[in-house]
């Protein structure tokens, strides 16, 4: 368990680190309310109905091409890692795979997929 | 202490996470949680591949994994469109009310 | 430290020339997105049918060499030639089926089309896949495009519905299909068919467990995605809410593309331990024949009945499977040959009936078609003879080779029970026949939207199915050789 010490430590550390600068300012912060240090806008917006009302389509859809071509990128890492080994070959072969890639996105960009109204 | 966790543990997890997730596409009536069930399934699967991969020394079953994601990811746009187009056309997701073929 | 590079040799690009030639093809169509045509012009089928052919040519001019490639995950051999050629010809057939289907039901002209070469590029990979996970990622490409295609009426309710069907169904049977081959990973320790193969000879593992439940997981998910009893339900639903263009290449080149990976899966990786999985299987063939056969007695609707006519020979496919060796290898690939072109011409002349967005696909629809339309009425009354078996019909030969196979290899109740399905079967789909000459027609009598691609695929379709019903040996020849690479 030794080799977990500085972990511990380190957890330690930010705990109090933390905890200290959050309860001192809270401890010698000046306190002077009025109405408007008080409304919504200093922290946000005036929530306006049950927040689970219907999204728009356009979200959806958004988050669907978001998705594929996120999930798509996992093969760079292992590409990326191996570079030097693999070569032009392994050049070759991204950048046929980033091309498919590419025409799907010219495809969703004659479709309007990325306009918004 | 070694901090290896051994082989028959995570394929333990691993079968549960499958049978939830069988349990979960036969007893559910909605078509997400179906959809998600089905989801569980396939990361079962990935837990599955990591561990014995892990446990055979061979980087195969990791790379498996990105397979699987990339092809649940792509799954998840169909599945999601057909859904959305099923509620723009009814009104509803639940399976029992999809009910115009039979026979 | 260097990796060793594999090094495609000209060869091994005319054998990549199918997948190369769909890819690019496929691409070129999302890609003309951007040069408008008007609505109705055939410019993606006649796309299709050019890239269909540039596939098929490519493999066919390599016909004779054998490659493996990709470190085996991609192997080049009689049985990809055999298939590939197969999948291109059930997707050119389907693209001429649908040429004025599509126009007339106002399916989008392009996605359909990529669509359609997407799917056939998946079930080539999965035919010529040698490793698991390229046989479920073909699968895949397969099954997406598919889910799609099925749903692709966005706005009618029963095409909808059997896309959702069709996909939980579909994506739920994957997911059995994965933990299967993850479960086999884990006790072969490769997905490598030919590995495993040798993995098993070196020390069969008749008690391992894991074994045990991945193929049995494994076989499962086959089950689903070949629609064998009791993993059948989806079929009739997906069947009749699809397109009829679409039912037409699904029914033939989906079925097709999943005994292509089922074959090359249990007689190349599991053919070693065949008395463990034969006896399960002839069970499940059994079982498979007879409900279809029952249950479709009853349908009124032709699309419906043709599903469980379907089902049922997925049973009598399971039969050659079950019989094993070069012979069952070589009589499945002969029916699914002849199945295709037979079943995609009952299908095809569904696609006929109707105008306009009309669905006009029951019984008492084609109630006095043969003699309003003579052609229409001969045409179908052979694929539905074919169907059934009756000479001389490619459906005979196919099925009196099957059965024999199977006979000689010893599964003689198996046989029995195939014969006696197949005497059932004849009752329905005569039934059609009896409804066209004999029956009064409907009040109001079904429109017929004639067109050229259509009607030359139904006669390339008829062609083959009273060819090959009497001049049966060169496929057969060709299907035998096309197996030997197999085992």
């Amino acid at each position: 368990m030794r080799e977990y010490l500085p972990i511990l430590l380190f957890l330690i550390v930010a705990a109090v680190f933390a905890g200290s600068t959050i309860g001192m300012s809270s401890l010698i912060v000046p306190r002077r309310r009025n109405a408007r240090k008080d409304s919504a806008y200093e922290c946000g917006v005036d929530p306006v109905g049950n927040a689970r009302a219907r999204f728009t389509i356009k979200f959806y859809l958004v988050a669907v091409v978001f998705i594929l071509f996120d999930i798509e990128a996992v093969f760079l890492y292992p590409w990326a890692v191996t570079f030097r080994q693999l070569g032009l070959y392994g050049l070759v072969e991204m950048l046929l795979f980033i091309v498919i890639l590419l025409v799907g996105y010219v495809y969703l960009l004659k479709k309007r997929a990325f306009e918004w109204d | 202490m070694s901090g290896v966790i051994p082989l028959s543990w995570s394929l333990a997890l691993s079968a549960t996470l499958f049978v939830i997730g069988v349990v979960g596409v036969l007893v559910r009536r909605n078509a997400l949680v179906i959809f998600m069930s089905i989801e569980l399934m396939l990361n079962a699967a990935n837990l599955a591949f990591v561990a014995f991969g892990r446990s055979l020394q061979s980087l195969d079953g990791q790379i498996f994994v990105f397979f699987v994601m990339t092809v649940a990811a792509a799954e998840v746009a169909v599945g999601l469109a057909i859904i959305v187009n099923l509620f723009r056309l009814r009104e509803t997701v639940f399976v029992d009310e999809v009910n115009l073929l039979k026979g | 430290m260097s990796v060793r590079m594999p090094v495609l040799l000209p060869v091994d690009l005319w054998a990549l020339g199918a997948v190369i030639a769909l890819s690019v093809g496929l691409m070129v169509m999302l890609l003309l997105e951007w040069a408008p045509v008007r609505p109705g012009s055939p410019r993606g089928a006649i796309l299709s049918l050019l890239t269909l052919a540039a596939a098929a040519g490519s493999v066919l001019y390599v016909r004779d060499v054998a490659r493996s490639l990709f470190g085996g995950m991609f192997v080049h051999d009689g049985f990809t030639v055999f298939f590939t050629i197969l999948f291109c010809a059930v997707a050119a057939l389907a693209v001429l089926l649908s040429w004025d289907y599509a126009r007339r039901t106002r399916i989008g002209q392009s996605e359909y089309y990529m669509l359609l070469l997407s799917a056939t590029l998946g079930m080539i990979l999965m035919a010529a896949s040698n490793d698991l996970i390229t046989i479920f990622l073909g699968l895949e490409l397969m099954s997406l495009a598919l889910y799609v295609l099925v749903g692709i009426r966005r706005a009618r309710l029963e095409s909808n519905e059997a896309a959702l069907k069709y996909f939980l169904l579909g994506a739920f049977a994957s997911g059995f299909l994965l933990y299967g081959i993850a479960l086999l990973y884990g006790a072969t320790g490769s997905t490598n068919l030919t590995r495993m193969a040798e993995f098993l000879a070196a020390s069969p593992l008749q008690n391992n467990p894991l074994l045990i439940v991945g193929g049995l997981l494994l076989l499962t998910g086959f089950a689903f995605k070949i629609a064998a009893v009791p993993f059948h339900m989806w079929t009739p639903d997906a069947y009749e809410g699809a397109p009829t263009s679409v039912t037409a290449f699904m029914s033939a080149g989906a079925k097709a593309a999943g005994f292509a990976a089922l074959l090359r899966v249990v007689l190349h990786a599991l053919g070693g331990v065949h008395a463990n999985w034969a006896p399960m299987l002839s069970a499940i063939a059994m079982l498979t024949m007879t409900v279809g056969n029952v249950t479709a007695l009853l349908q009124i609707n032709l699309k419906r009945m043709l599903a469980y006519s379907s089902i049922a020979h997925a049973g009598y496919l399971l039969v050659a499977v079950v019989a094993g060796g070069h012979e069952g290898a070589s009589a499945a690939l002969f029916y699914l040959a002849v199945y295709s072109v037979m079943n995609l011409g009952a299908f095809g002349v569904l696609t006929l009936l109707g105008r306009g967005q009309e669905e006009r696909v029951t019984l008492s629809d084609v109630a006095g078609l043969g003699f309003r339309h003579p052609l229409l009425g001969v045409t179908l009354t052979v694929f539905m003879l074919s169907l059934g078996g009756i000479p001389p019909t490619a459906g005979f030969m196919a099925k009196v080779y099957l059965f024999g196979v199977a006979l000689k290899a010893g599964w003689i109740p198996l046989v029995i029970v195939g014969v006696l399905n197949s005497v059932v079967s004849v009752f329905y789909y005569l039934r059609v026949t009896v409804a066209m000459y004999m029956e009064e027609p409907a009040l109001e009598p079904v429109g017929i939207s004639w067109a050229a691609p259509g009607v030359i695929a139904l006669m390339v379709c008829l062609a083959l199915t009273l060819w090959w019903g009497v001049q049966a040996h060169a496929l057969l020849a060709l299907a035998l050789r096309s197996v030997q690479g197999l085992m």
